[in-house]
């Protein structure tokens, strides 16, 4: 069973430059945990130390976000397609935050 | 000494994403950088260089003034409009309404490696002072990169 995980631009230097890989996989955490095996660099970018995925990952299977699934026990199926797309956000902050940059 | 990176791009468009930052004025705008990494392969040798801006909505309707965000979606529709052209999504581009151009602790932990990070600040719906950063690959800090303006228009614009 093999699934295709899609990685996004800022990772692919730590995924030997590598746009897809693939894995024989029955849900999308073992999916994960074979392409953190692979490319080891990666996982500190995908998951914190506690081994959560990082909030500002988000990780959709066929197009469909997997917090609305079974998050990572979400099964997966021969032909499925991980896309791995980074969250992003920001913004001028707080006051607090402007007094440590002047 | 961590090496020094440089960001090219247009008059035409720096212009534009300062635009972009006047007009959603006192809220914050957000865009995708479209264009090429940096190439050293032997004899060839260029910078990082922006060629066309995806301008996006900032989705936080409850703190527009001082958050940004860019629903995934978006990040996927900017990554097909840059592989249309041939190009990746190189960075983020946002204005700081009544704030300097620097990089908030909030940017910071929101923010990935690899891509540069464009802020405008824009003073009393005047932009201003624009900057460009990077995350260092262990997320400890930002380092700038120096943006280098050009006059040509001969690169392609999204907006």
């Amino acid at each position: 069973m093999a699934v295709k995980v899609l990685i996004p631009t800022p990772l692919r230097p730590h995924a030997g430059g590598k746009a897809a890989a693939e894995f024989p996989a029955k849900t999308v955490g073992e999916a994960l945990s074979h392409l953190t095996v692979e490319f080891t660099d990666l996982k500190k970018h995908l998951f914190t130390d506690q081994g959560k995925l990082r909030s500002f990952v988000n990780v959709y299977l066929n197009g469909e976000d997997i917090r609305y699934l079974a998050q990572e026990n979400t099964a997966t199926k021969d032909g499925d397609t991980i896309n791995i797309i980074p969250s992003i956000a920001g913004g001028r902050g707080t006051a607090s935050d402007a007094r440590r940059f002047t | 000494m961590a090496e020094t990176h440089i960001v090219l791009i247009s008059e035409d468009l720096a212009e534009k994403i300062r635009r972009h930052g006047a007009e959603t004025y006192p809220y914050e705008c957000c865009g995708a950088l479209l264009g090429r990494d940096a190439i050293s392969d032997g004899d060839v040798a260029r910078p990082r260089e922006v060629s066309g801006l995806f301008p996006i909505v900032n989705r936080r309707e409850d703190s527009p003034h001082n958050r940004f965000s860019v629903a995934p979606l978006d990040v996927v529709n900017a990554d097909k409009a840059a592989q249309a052209e041939g190009w990746d999504v190189i960075g983020w581009y946002h204005s700081h309404p009544d704030h300097p151009a620097k990089p908030s602790e909030y940017d910071r932990e929101h923010a990935w490696p690899w891509y540069s990070y464009v802020i405008v600040s824009v003073q009393e719906g005047v932009p201003g002072k624009m900057t460009s950063w990077r995350l260092r690959e262990d997320r400890s800090e930002y380092s700038e990169e120096s943006i280098e303006i050009r006059s040509a228009t001969t690169v392609k614009s999204k907006i």
